[in-house]
């Protein structure tokens, strides 16, 4: 069994509440911050356990948090970005679901860490019952004096809000996710400025994932040194993953960040293999917006090294013959699923959340959808896979925020690696409307299959 | 109009924001506003938000018409918001989706002739591993398939009557 650091005490029964977590260690780590440590000690400490953003970006949290400004008189925020919805991740809801105190919890030390009085819960609008589950969390752990004034005499105030989204994805993005919060559409800002110096009402804000705000907790029980020697180089401590797609064993594991895509995939203990006994075609490891892999690739580097789960490893041959770890949602294909197709629902999910300020991503996601839609329905030109190509290109770096980029990459991917898959839709519409490709040469052996860098 | 215990909730959510900050409280207000006046937003039950929050009417239509959680026109008393993005997919959705439309009669974006019904396509809910799923009014149901959708269709016709 690899070691947990999250879930460790997620299979005690009632954990969700406060006398069940206090009584197995719970708001341990958060009485040592704010009773014998000061915030820069703490600071230390994540600074040291290297702990990377599990948003996606994977920027170190430590570094985010020494850049908040700290004007005189002027108030500061954290934000726990809880929106999710990259699709393929489920891992915050279950993290908030079943263990809320230990994102309190976490909330409570990073606030303490960075000064802030008021943090806000930013969730998802669709998680509709989740914020039900965190302000009981919230109460009870007021109730026992761990928010509100002078928290357990030492005093240090904090209150924590939670605020649904109304659907939309766009809204993960930091800035947009300011906007929303002050009441606006979520519009991407330009930056600079950064949040960390102009944020939640132009004041100095941190806008943190759930996950990460969770691992602090760990970070300081077991302290920064001891969590940097969990996982493998920068990528320490570990990952929730939650798996999805053709696999037997679909849901949210924690892995320490030292275990093989290859181990991950077909162990037991994890995702138990790909389900009805089919053969993994592909896989997108870490959200819709990283490239997709055929399953040679996966499973080794095209230096025929072992693929680990780790940000360097996944993202070992950059997006010639890699990808990403993003915000661990993994999404498994197996030989049945037609890459084209899958493209084709991605396009579509980002022109549906583009906010429309840019027009290379306003426009160019829902010429990518037409196009795919067209290859897809038997309609496709040899030309239109050309056309593809170069429209997610004229998008990726051309915007004001990341999704223009994350709308172009899995296009690019998909035609990188599965090209002969879109040209036979093309030659042959009758028959791709009626059967998939199938497996094809992706999981041969990788010497006939690392493509060269386009 | 709200009622009082609504009014307080409204005023709660307010003081969560700093003082003269209270357009912060739109998104949440709106929410409240769609569950108590028939599950969608009407002109007139945005320029009512639009006067609790001291905002300008303007200023809720920006917001309503960005999010696609709030609905502009009326729905059915149950919707049924059915994923259809890549994890989902590859589940099945889209057989599921046919499902519904040949069951209730309807497409994509319509509801029932008895007002009961919507049938709404909706991208990832966050519950790909519990594929195919929607969702239907605060909760999600998954694992979907069409024996499931009949029983989720005869519960709602029961608690309707
Ligand atoms: C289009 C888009 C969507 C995003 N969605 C999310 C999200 O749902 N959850 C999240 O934590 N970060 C999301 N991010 C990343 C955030 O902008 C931000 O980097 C992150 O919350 C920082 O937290 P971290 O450093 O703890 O990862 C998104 C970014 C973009 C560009
Ligand atoms: S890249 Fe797309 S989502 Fe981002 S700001 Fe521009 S239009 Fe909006
Ligand atoms: S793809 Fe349907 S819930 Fe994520």
């Amino acid at each position: 069994m690899g070691r947990k650091l999250l879930f460790d005490k997620a299979h005690i029964e009632g954990i969700r509440y406060y006398d069940v977590y206090r009584a197995n260690g719970g708001y341990g780590s958060a009485e040592k911050a704010l009773k014998s440590m000061t915030p820069d000690q703490v600071l230390d400490e994540v600074k040291k356990s290297g702990l990377r953003g599990r948003g996606g970006a994977g920027f170190p949290t430590g570094m985010k948090w020494s850049f908040i400004a700290k004007p005189e008189g002027v108030p500061r925020y954290l934000v726990c970005n809880a929106d999710e919805s990259e699709p393929g991740t489920f891992k915050d809801r279950y993290l908030m679901e079943f263990i809320p105190h230990l994102l309190i919890e976490g909330l409570l030390i990073s606030s303490y860490t960075l000064g802030c009085n008021s943090c806000y819960i930013y969730i998802r609008g669709e998680y509709a019952w989740i914020p039900d589950i965190l302000e009981q969390a919230i109460a009870e752990a007021k109730k026992n004096g761990w928010l509100g004034k002078n928290i357990q005499g030492t005093g240090f105030d904090l209150e924590i809000y939670v605020q649904r989204g109304a659907g939309a994805y766009i809204c993960g993005e930091e800035t947009a996710l300011i906007e929303s919060l002050e009441g606006k559409r979520g519009n991407p800002r330009i930056k600079p400025p950064f949040p960390a110096v102009k944020g939640l009402w132009d004041c100095p804000t941190v806008v943190n994932n759930v996950e990460t705000l969770a691992a602090v907790v760990p970070i300081l029980r077991i302290g920064g040194d001891e969590y940097s020697k969990y996982g493998l180089g920068k990528s320490t401590g570990t990952k929730l993953i939650s798996a999805c797609g053709n696999i037997n064993k679909p849901g949210v594991y924690e892995i320490e960040m030292n275990i093989s895509v290859e181990e991950f995939i077909y162990s037991d203990e994890y995702c138990g293999g790909i389900a009805n006994g089919k053969r993994l075609k592909a896989c997108i490891p870490g959200g819709s917006s990283v490239p997709i892999l055929p399953a040679n690739l996966l499973l080794k580097t095209a230096k025929g090294e072992q693929r680990m789960m780790t940000y360097e490893s996944l993202a070992d041959g950059g997006f010639a013959t890699g990808t990403m770890l993003g915000s661990g949602g993994f999404i498994v294909l197996d030989e049945d699923q037609c890459i084209v197709k899958n493209t084709l629902t991605f396009a579509r999910f980002y022109h549906h959340e583009s906010c429309g300020q840019c027009s290379p991503c306003r426009e160019g996601t829902g010429w990518m959808k037409r196009v795919l839609q067209n290859i897809e329905n038997g309609k496709g030109k040899m030309s239109d896979i050309d056309l593809l190509w170069d429209i997610q290109r004229k998008i990726e770096g051309n915007t004001i925020c990341p999704l223009g980029d994350a709308a172009a990459w899995p296009v690019a991917a998909a035609i990188r690696h599965f090209r002969d898959e879109f040209e036979w839709h093309v030659l042959h519409p009758d028959e791709a409307t009626k059967r998939n490709y199938g497996l094809a040469h992706y999981a041969d052996p990788l010497e006939i299959a690392a493509p060269a860098a386009v | 109009m709200f009622s009082e215990e609504k009014l307080n909730k409204v005023k709660e959510i307010i003081a969560r924001y700093p003082a003269g900050k209270q357009k912060s409280a739109l998104i949440p207000v709106l929410h409240l506003a769609q569950e108590e006046f028939g599950g969608w937003l009407s002109a007139e039950t945005m320029d009512y938000v639009a006067s609790l929050l001291q905002i300008k009417p303007i200023e809720v239509y920006e917001v309503a018409t960005f999010y696609s959680m709030f609905n502009l026109k009326p729905v059915g008393k149950y919707v049924f918001e059915v994923c259809q993005t890549g994890p989902c997919m590859l589940l099945g959705s889209d057989n599921i989706i046919d499902y519904i439309k040949k069951k209730l009669d309807i497409g994509v974006g319509e509801t029932t002739k008895d007002g009961l019904f919507t049938l709404k396509t909706v991208e990832c809910l966050g519950a790909c591993g519990y594929a195919p799923m929607m969702q239907l009014g605060k909760h999600y149901r998954e694992h979907l398939t069409p024996e499931k959708v009949d029983a989720i269709i005869e519960e709602c016709r029961v608690k309707a009557n």
